[in-house]
């Protein structure tokens, strides 16, 4: 029973002593932070990028064509690089002062990252809904921007929200990047402990553990809420 | 009250209107039958733009609507429209789907939207489904609730993209029905249908729209009792 002995000793020492579980509750809170404001920023650039895409391909104006070719660049460029290296372009070109806000700093790399995935899943969501509901908000006499907000954008949100929450959980996983710049989420403050413990493997074990109940508790949101939209669908 | 001016309208290469010179008056209510394909929906999907035309002119109440300055959302409160599909909003029930419109679009007060709304549903037979959306009804509930979605902005003008096309028989009754109850009130309507015997009985001009073109015109009587152009003699021949 030696071993089970240590194990437990290390758990302890990852723990307890100078009352580091208060660490990972530090970290912990970074991290749902950044990943909500980073989700409430993606979906608001993957909106407007959607829209902007959406309303481009039935249009003439040339400033929707040139804002849509810009969108397109964004996507492009997100979709098409490594996290990481955006992270450090990012956090090099724009925070380039020491004592920028950890969050708002994670905020920025991740919803400009999400962003761009999140544009896509609602693309495809606004493309989802028949055609018949854009022209009968039309012929009400609503604009398009409001046939949008009003009637295409609710359903399409239902039609995608698997997607979309699932974007979030990604995003909350995700997060774990942004201890390369410094910032103290939940992977750093685990790293921190392991340094401070010289016993790397429980403290990371620790924070995956913690990253794996914020998922499933994320998940289990998701179904609820799921199951509210679903009400219109009933027969 | 509507004027088409030398209307066209073409998709790429394809013109599917060819000139259309129309008048319809205050109270009128114009049927427009033809085959599949001869633009007959086109031609009604222009009055209120949903197409927009590619050559010609569509006045409506004095205003040039083809004029691009012209307001389009502002017109298109005057017109109500009934879709072959319904399109009622699913994710919303059937009193949100009457009073969307008149609260977002006119600035109705929202408890004088809906008590308007009830008095509506009143009127189309279904004040008892105010609360269930639109999956829970069946086709021809829809399009009953789709006219009172339309009603509830007041048009001047009511346009009817063949609305008991897309329905099982058994429910094509009510629906025309309440078209039928409408016309009764004076509103001036345009309807493109399959449904003869609505044109014979409520039509005071029925039209004949061909490859894009009316190639014939009259009321009802005449149209149905004594048609000249030999392509409506043979379209009549088949579908009477």
């Amino acid at each position: 029973m030696e071993w089970l002995n240590t194990i437990y000793t290390s758990f302890y020492n990852a723990l307890i002593p100078e009352q580091r579980y208060l660490a990972y509750l530090s970290g912990v809170k970074v991290t749902l932070l950044v990943a909500l404001f980073a989700t409430i920023l993606g979906v608001i650039i993957g909106i407007l990028v959607a829209v902007v895409k959406v309303s481009a391909k039935n249009s003439r104006n040339p400033v929707m064509k040139a804002l849509s070719a810009f969108c397109g660049f964004y996507t492009t460029v997100i979709r098409g690089t490594p996290l990481i290296v955006q992270i450090m372009i990012i956090y090099n070109l724009v925070f380039t002062s020491r004592d920028s806000n950890e969050i708002i700093i994670g905020t920025v790399c991740f919803g400009i990252n999400s962003g761009a995935y999140v544009s896509e899943i609602i693309r495809a969501g606004i493309e989802s809904v028949a055609r018949g509901q854009m022209e009968a908000g039309r012929s009400l006499g609503f604009t398009y921007i409001q046939t949008m907000r009003y009637i295409i954008l609710p359903q399409a949100v239902k039609n995608i929200l698997p997607a979309l929450g699932n974007e979030f959980i990604v995003l909350v996983k995700e997060t774990a990047v942004i201890s390369v710049i410094a910032v103290n989420d939940l992977t750093k403050m685990a790293s921190f402990v392991g340094s401070r413990t010289w016993d790397i493997l429980p403290p990371y074990l620790i924070a995956a553990a913690i990253y794996l109940m914020i998922t499933l508790c994320l998940t289990m949101v998701l179904r609820y809420f799921e199951r509210r939209l679903s009400q219109s669908d009933r027969h | 009250m509507i004027v088409t001016k030398n209307l066209r309208k073409s998709f790429g290469s394809h013109e599917v209107l060819k000139g259309i010179n129309q008048h319809i008056a205050k109270g009128e209510k114009v049927v427009i039958i033809g085959p599949s394909g001869s633009g007959k929906s086109t031609f009604l999907r222009c009055l209120n733009l949903l197409e927009e035309p590619t050559e010609g002119e569509i006045i409506f109440e004095g205003t040039t609507i083809t004029d691009p300055s012209c307001d389009v959302n502002k017109l298109r409160q005057q017109m109500g429209m009934v879709f072959q599909q319904f399109n009622l909003f699913p994710h919303k029930t059937v009193l949100e789907n009457i009073t969307l419109a008149p609260v977002k679009v006119k600035g109705i007060a929202p408890e004088e939207a809906e008590a308007q709304a009830r008095k509506l549903l009143e009127r189309v037979g279904l004040p008892e489904k105010a609360g269930a959306y639109p999956s829970q009804l069946s086709g021809g509930q829809q399009q009953r609730i789709a006219i009172a979605r339309a009603l509830a902005m007041n048009p001047k003008v009511m346009l009817f993209d063949e609305p008991t096309s897309a329905l099982d028989p058994e429910m094509v009754g009510e629906v025309l029905e309440l078209m039928k109850e409408l016309a009764r009130e004076g509103m001036t309507m345009v309807v493109v249908t399959h449904e003869m015997g609505f044109a014979r009985e409520v039509g005071t001009r029925v039209l004949f729209i061909d490859e894009g073109i009316v190639k014939e015109e009259n009321s009802p009587d005449e149209f149905f009792g004594n048609p000249q152009n030999d392509r409506l003699k043979d379209f009549l021949s088949k579908v009477l």
